[in-house]
């Protein structure tokens, strides 16, 4: 599965990489982000964009399930 | 209220602030905030400017010597420490740094040179515009096309690379330096007869709510900024980049907040000749915004927005906001910042050299990025 790391990329870039994702066609991916703006920013974009996201923690980083 | 209630409070609270209602809230506080400041003795249309305040703390402890702008300003203290608290307890501190420093640094220097020759950066845009001023009008649209050419370049992949995790006592040295100018400012320590730090007497630096008025207000918004993410730079690029109307609605209501309380305190004075700390030259308002915008976006965030991450352990935003008050310097001891008079000799110049700074940093700073 197409992963999105986005660790460390601060605002917009987290939101640049999963829009492009999602222009890409990617029925399906996740995104790797490690901090909480990152977290909101691409929430707010899957939401708009009616994605369904699914978050998990691993350990300080938040994964981010996006799937149509 | 035990620690779990405490904790699920803070939980509820952070979500409304990432809601529409919540980034609302956040720019109506600071609209009012920054129409009251302005009635309680800041200058007029400015009862909130990063930059302009950032150059008054720059003046006050020597980096220029324009004896009209030198005060050490609580607010922009306020931010940091606002932010920094509001990360700590919210459990969002966190030291982080290495993406580009010297390029933020300068990309500082630049955004606030490019502020002062418009004076203002995009808070006291929006301040003046609601003060009636209507050459901030100018400057906003100034202020979007530097956003738009920033917004192409990140449509193109630029991007300044990543941060890295710092050591946990890293992230307490801006807030730390914030305290230790907070601590110069209610001592007055006077380093040497006529020395710093300087105090002026006379013109815009004299003009300043009481100090404990402003640093609250100053903490308040660093704390309601920090939950919402508030950006006006941001605001602007999301719109254009990803037509997210999230913060442009903090924004709007910023706007509309200070113009309502402006209209009540009779501080709306329409026009465009005369405007206080404001002059008339469209070009260079224009392009001393265009390049401020275009700096910002390329830094990631508006002055105040780079404040209040500088709070959250943001060392690289820390670095731009030094770049901001060196800039401040620079721009006065040579002659760069403008006044109500007008442009300075060199202003245009340095705009100009701004403007092919952040182009070649634009174009040139890109990387395939490992996704």
């Amino acid at each position: 599965m197409k992963k999105v790391d986005a660790r460390g990329l601060s605002c917009p870039q987290p939101v640049i990489l999963a829009s492009r994702a999602i222009a890409e066609g990617y029925d399906s991916f996740t995104v790797i982000v490690d901090n909480e703006v990152a977290r909101e920013n691409i929430l707010r974009l899957t939401k708009n964009k009616g994605l369904k996201a699914e978050i998990r923690k691993e350990g300080n980083d938040t994964v981010i399930l996006v799937e149509k | 209220m035990d620690g779990k209630n405490l904790r699920t409070g803070g939980i509820v609270m952070s979500e409304f602030f990432a809601s529409r209602k919540g980034i609302i809230l956040a720019g109506g506080i600071i609209g009012i905030l920054a129409s009251l400041l302005q009635y309680l003795g800041n200058p007029p249309n400015m009862g909130i400017c990063v930059a302009c305040m950032e150059r008054d703390i720059a003046g006050a402890i020597g980096l220029h010597r324009a004896d009209i702008v030198q005060y050490i300003r609580p607010e922009i203290i306020g931010f940091v420490l606002g932010a920094f608290l509001s990360s700590l307890i919210f459990r969002e501190h966190k030291p982080r740094g290495g993406s580009a420093p010297m390029i933020r640094f300068f990309l500082g220097i630049f955004a606030m040179i490019g502020a002062l020759v418009f004076l203002g950066c995009p808070w006291r845009a929006l301040l003046r515009l609601a003060g009636g001023d209507g050459n901030a009008i100018v400057g906003i649209l100034g202020l979007t096309t530097g956003i738009i050419g920033g917004v192409t370049f990140l449509k193109n992949g630029y991007n300044l690379g990543r941060s890295h995790s710092q050591k946990s006592l890293s992230g307490w040295i801006f807030p730390a330096l914030m305290l230790g100018l907070f601590l110069m400012l209610v001592f007055r320590i006077e380093f040497y007869a006529g020395g710093p730090i300087f105090f002026s007497v006379k013109g815009p630096g004299a003009m300043h709510a009481p100090i404990w008025i402003s640093i609250t207000a100053g903490i308040l918004i660093g704390v309601v900024a920090q939950r919402s993410r508030f950006c006006t730079m941001g605001a602007i690029r999301d719109v254009l980049l990803i037509r997210d109307y999230h913060l442009i609605s903090g924004v709007g209501t910023l706007l509309i907040a200070a113009f309502g309380l402006n209209m009540i305190l009779g501080q709306f004075h329409p026009g465009f000749e005369g405007q206080p700390i404001a002059h008339t030259d469209h070009v260079w308002n224009f392009l001393g915004m265009t390049l401020s915008g275009l700096a910002f976006v390329l830094a990631g965030g508006c002055p105040g927005r780079q404040l209040f991450l500088a709070g959250e352990g943001d060392m690289d935003a820390g670095i731009f906001a030094l770049g901001m008050i060196i800039g401040a310097g620079i721009a006065h001891n040579f002659a760069l910042a403008s006044s109500p008079k007008g442009v300075a000799a060199f202003g245009p110049a340095a705009v100009i050299t701004g403007l092919i700074f952040c182009l070649i940093i634009g174009f040139t700073m890109r990387d395939k990025m490992n996704t």
